[in-house]
């Protein structure tokens, strides 16, 4: 194991110019944050509060006013285009509608230039392993929405990227479709260990993945203000290690961090 | 096949109406004077159809036709390309739609039919200054569908595109293309009657062919019959080209959802 982390953000402060000549709006302000290789940390903060910011930031969509990225030791420059080793699974639907699953799936690799064949047999393969093999002929708008999630995840995965992020992948869906969802991304990332950075507003979401929980302060100027490592044992499955209390424990200790920030981030929406 | 005879039924009354109400002794003239004058204004059904079925017969319609569908082709490929064009371009390029913007406004707000002399004294009396009316009609109609469509591409579609490792190159054709599809062939079924009317309006004003001249002619001697028969031909070909249209487009746009409809097992 080399000890150089696969993302690490540096005192990171982006900030919004106004609306129409407005006082700019700063979203994230000296946040630093690693993930370290094969780590699985999760972001968790009250609703609003810049975590998909953060996120963006880190997938080079977004350059920060001021601070550094490195990708395994390298720096990130938002001039050179997105993160190049990093996977991103959005909250909202991303798939291209206008495509079937399979042609959503390879869409990368033909990005990519990969032969036709090639990337069909990948993709099949893929689709495989999310469970949706023989669903490759159909259109977006003709699967559920868990479908459209494992089809994502799918499109995401098949380029082997170094890094994972994910933001709120599984909040659209709902409890029971979730859980499997979230067991079955366990699993996937059992196989090779990629580095994950998971965005939630769940902290039991949070604690049942991650090695390591980030918590972050209510906006503006958002910034982490506990760093939580989730030593329950793996493999887990994430409906049963709910109950048990060594989860409770942590769950209460990282609740007792976040509790005031979502207390805060709620008077300010009740406010504007 | 229910809804096919429901819509029969409504234009055989209304021919069948038409008929009543014009043809000479039928009915007691009740507006008119003497009972030819509703002949004289409106034509009479048997006649119209008759001149249509002459036109084939005789194959005298067929050089007209082709001219006035040549006019309204070219003038719609044309158009609808430089639309297509020119509407990606701006809507991708910021600075160029900055600039071009307070032009663009202008030039759609002007009456354009009116530059149907000046094309004429341009391109001459044969098919070109037709074309160009067409195109300056069609052009507007599908530059700001297809504007407007790459305006509202989803940036998360665009953003996933892009962690997915497309260039803008390909972010252009699997994403701003197909995204906009939808709108321009919302706009084309527009254009195509747009080209019929720039093909129509400056034979017109000017022409030695066409179907836009037969009428003129007819018109010239009161002829009210021919006037409507090369009307009823004109919307014949209007609704083929639409049709026309509307197939490919359903080839083209098989992924769209059809809301409430349920497959057979």
């Amino acid at each position: 194991m080399n000890d150089v982390p696969a993302l690490a953000l540096d005192d990171i402060t982006c900030r919004f110019a106004g609306r129409d000549g407005g006082a700019p709006y700063t979203a994230v302000s000296h946040a630093t944050l690693t993930v370290g290789a094969g780590e699985f940390v999760s972001v968790v903060g009250p609703t609003g509060c810049g975590k998909s910011t953060l996120l963006n930031v880190a997938a080079g969509l977004l350059g920060p006013s001021s601070g550094s990225i490195k990708v395994f030791g390298k720096e990130l420059r938002i001039a050179d285009g997105v993160n190049k080793r990093a996977g991103y699974m959005f909250q909202a639907d991303a798939l291209m509608p206008w495509r079937t699953g399979i042609e959503n799936v390879i869409a990368g690799l033909q990005f990519r230039g990969v032969a036709r064949a090639e990337a069909l047999k990948q993709g099949e393969e893929w689709l495989r392993r999310v469970g949706l093999a023989g669903f490759g002929d159909r259109y977006p708008h003709q699967m559920s929405g868990g479908m459209r999630k494992r089809l994502a995840l799918a499109q995401t995965l098949i380029l082997s990227p170094d890094i994972l992020l994910m933001d709120e992948p599984f909040s659209a869906l709902d409890v029971q479709t979730r859980q499997l969802m979230e067991n079955e991304l366990l699993a996937l990332w059992a196989v090779d260990k990629k580095s994950v950075l998971f965005i939630t507003h769940d902290l039991e979401e949070a604690i049942a993945l991650s090695d390591r929980v980030v918590v972050l302060s209510a906006g503006p100027g958002t910034h982490p203000i506990g760093d939580f490592r989730i030593d329950l044992p793996r493999p887990r499955d994430v409906s049963e290690i709910r109950m048990t209390p060594a989860f409770l424990d942590l769950h209460r200790e990282i609740w007792g961090a976040m509790k005031e920030e979502v207390l805060k981030a709620y008077q300010q929406q009740k406010v504007a | 096949m229910r809804l096919r005879s429901l819509q029969f039924g409504v234009f055989a009354g209304l021919v069948l109406l038409w008929h009543i109400l014009t043809t000479p002794g039928i009915v007691q003239p009740f507006f008119f004077d003497r009972d030819n004058q509703a002949a004289f204004f409106f034509g009479e059904p048997i006649k119209i159809f008759r001149a249509i079925i002459d036109w084939f017969v005789t194959g005298e319609i067929f050089v007209h036709l082709g001219v006035t569908l040549l006019e309204t082709l070219l003038g719609f490929v044309i158009g609808a390309t430089a639309g297509l064009g020119i509407g990606l371009w701006l809507a991708l390029s910021d600075t160029a739609s900055a600039v071009m913007e307070p032009y663009i406004k202008g030039l759609n707000s002007m009456p354009r039919v009116v530059l149907a002399p000046i094309f004429a004294v341009w391109f001459g009396l044969g098919i070109w200054s037709k074309v160009a009316l067409g195109v300056t009609l069609v052009f507007f109609v599908v530059f700001f569908n297809v504007y407007q469509g790459v305006r509202e591409v989803s940036p998360v579609l665009l953003a996933n595109a892009r962690m997915l490792g497309a260039s803008q190159r390909q972010l252009l054709r699997s994403i701003y293309l197909p995204s906009a599809m939808s709108w321009v062939f919302a706009s084309l079924h527009n254009a195509v009657g747009l080209a019929f009317v720039g093909a129509v309006v400056g034979e017109y004003l000017g022409s030695a062919r066409g179907v836009g001249y037969l009428i003129l002619q007819a018109e010239g001697t009161f002829d009210i019959n021919t006037v409507f028969a090369g009307i009823v031909v004109l919307t014949i070909f209007a609704l083929i080209l639409d049709a026309v249209v509307g197939v490919i487009e359903r080839r083209l746009m098989t992924w769209q959802p059809k809301a409430g409809v349920t497959e057979k097992v």
